[in-house]
């Protein structure tokens, strides 16, 4: 008798938990697979309220890395994909799995070193600070976790003629872990890493580290933004999700975006095309 | 910077921790009792039944107290997903998919530690039990009821190992600010922003409350024991 009630309470309490925590998913509310940089960033804290007050939808941010995030959506569990890696965008657009991928926003990469300048870098020149890096055996971070970033890493090894990642010399350090997590053991090493700007501004932990290389023309990251396809998945909340990427690529969406900024700085550059004709026209 | 960033955070009765500190008990607190409810009679039985394989069984159980998190986590997260089995529902990324889950993963410890408890006190009752001819499923629920006090202790170890873990969390509830973010979860994602004071800050808390709900369940079993004569 007694266990029979202890059953009673404990299905009780796990339906009364489902209820009280699911009460809110009723409402109208999409699930955004993200990256790790436009979360750790702040980017979403900033942006999300202001589509929330004027359309009433909740939006779910799931930060992974950009192809652990284009998996969530390929298996259908998220209704829209928001992340920065172009060609496994397009590929998951072209294998049917999104709609439509469309230019959201963009900033930059930065290679970011110990102050002390191990391999003396200092410059503008990515490949050039790639082959130094190379040639003095110095310590570097990889993500090693297919984000974005990890593949924007090695294409600018690809760039410099080099493939650390198949020689795995003891120098080159793959994490296989979020762009926080390689810098805070970027810094803990001395080693060098390659980071999106926009979570580097916002990182509180930088210590002995600075930014060894910035503004090169190959260091720029472009952002998009896909539904993904209700013929796949047609649990997929097509209008919701529709209704955000209408908002992102508006006025409105890309003006939110241009308006976070950090100490100062801007830390995304939206670049929708929709927007441009608008202010085009 | 962040130094006292936790302990205003606490002293302000700020809103968002609150509103973790919730969630984190109320899905460890529901998947703790799910997991009772099929740990506790399933120990029980198995320590007071005899069958073929059953000593392969025992060592299962034990070994499974040994589950890693993070796989509990990609097992569930597969069964949950769209393009899993269960997947229909839509559980994947909520509160519910976190408890069960964690239940998953605290059910061997509860029905192994049970097990080995009731079969202890079994050598002790054994000749009473069967003289007064009591059927099988008496003899689970007569044992399970006298060692009430001491499977709260091990309600606890599995409560513990629950509010703790931090690999099934993330996968299956997706760390959703203000929907499936708990304890562990808001302290791996301060760590990997750098926040290191903050997350540091937020352990304390987190141990403070399994603290508390330990001595919450110390003074209930204290006074049941007094109470019950």
């Amino acid at each position: 008798m007694k266990l029979r009630h202890l059953a009673l309470v404990a299905a009780l309490a796990v339906g009364a938990a489902h209820a009280a925590t699911t009460a809110r998913a009723q409402d109208k509310s999409i699930v955004v697979a993200s990256t790790t940089s436009t979360q750790d960033s702040g980017l979403f804290g900033h942006i999300l309220p202001l589509f929330k007050a004027k359309t009433g939808i909740d939006v779910k941010i799931i930060s992974q890395g950009t192809g652990q995030a284009i998996d969530t959506g390929r298996r259908g569990d998220a209704d829209v994909v928001f992340v920065h890696a172009k060609s496994q965008e397009e590929k998951f657009v072209a294998d049917g799995f999104g709609v439509k991928r469309f230019d959201v926003m963009y900033n930059d990469f930065v290679l970011i070193g110990p102050k002390t300048a191990p391999a003396g870098i200092k410059g503008q020149d990515i490949v050039a600070a790639l082959k130094a890096i190379f040639a003095a055996g110095s310590p570097f971070v990889s993500r090693g976790d297919k984000s974005g970033t990890h593949a924007a890493e090695l294409d600018l090894w690809k760039a410099a003629g080099l493939d650390p990642a198949a020689a795995k010399p003891a120098w080159y350090r793959e994490i296989g872990q979020g762009m926080g997590a390689a810098l805070n053991t970027a810094g803990a090493m001395g080693a060098y890493v390659l980071a999106d700007r926009g979570t580097w501004i916002s990182f509180k932990n930088k210590g002995d580290l600075a930014i060894a290389v910035e503004g090169d023309k190959r260091l720029f990251n472009q952002y998009g933004i896909i539904l993904v396809n209700p013929a796949k998945h047609p649990s997929v909340k097509k209008e919701l999700g529709q209704c955000f990427i209408d908002w992102v690529l508006s006025a409105d969406g890309q003006s939110a975006i241009r308006s976070y900024k950090i100490e100062g700085q801007q830390l995304f550059f939206p670049n929708a095309e929709s927007a441009e004709l608008k202010k085009a026209g | 910077m962040d130094g006292v960033g936790a302990l205003d955070l606490i002293l302000s009765g700020d809103r968002t921790l609150f509103a973790i500190v919730r969630l984190s008990l109320l899905v460890t607190l529901s998947a703790t009792l799910l997991a009772a409810v099929v740990g506790m009679p399933l120990g029980a039985t198995v320590a007071l039944t005899r069958f073929p394989g059953r000593d392969a069984a025992i060592v299962m159980l034990n070994g499974l107290m040994g589950l890693p998190p993070v796989v509990v986590g990609l097992l569930v997260f597969l069964a949950l997903s769209r393009s899993g089995p269960l997947g229909s529902p839509g559980i994947l990324f909520t509160p519910t998919a976190m408890i069960i889950a964690q239940a998953v993963l605290i059910a061997p410890i509860i029905a192994a530690l049970t097990r080995q408890l009731v079969e202890d006190l079994w050598a002790e009752y054994r000749d009473e039990l069967t003289a007064m001819e009591v059927g099988p499923l008496a003899r689970v629920k007569t044992l399970l009821w006298d060692a009430r006090f001491s499977l709260v202790t091990i309600g606890l170890a599995g409560f513990g190992r629950a509010a703790a873990e931090v690999g099934a969390v993330m996968i299956v509830g997706g760390n959703i600010d203000g929907f499936t973010r708990v304890m562990t979860t808001t302290i791996a994602l301060e760590t990997s922003k750098g926040n290191l004071a903050l997350a540091i800050g937020l352990g304390l808390v987190l141990i403070t409350l399994i603290m508390a709900v330990n001595a919450i369940a110390w003074g209930v079993r204290q006074w049941a024991e007094r109470h019950a004569g």
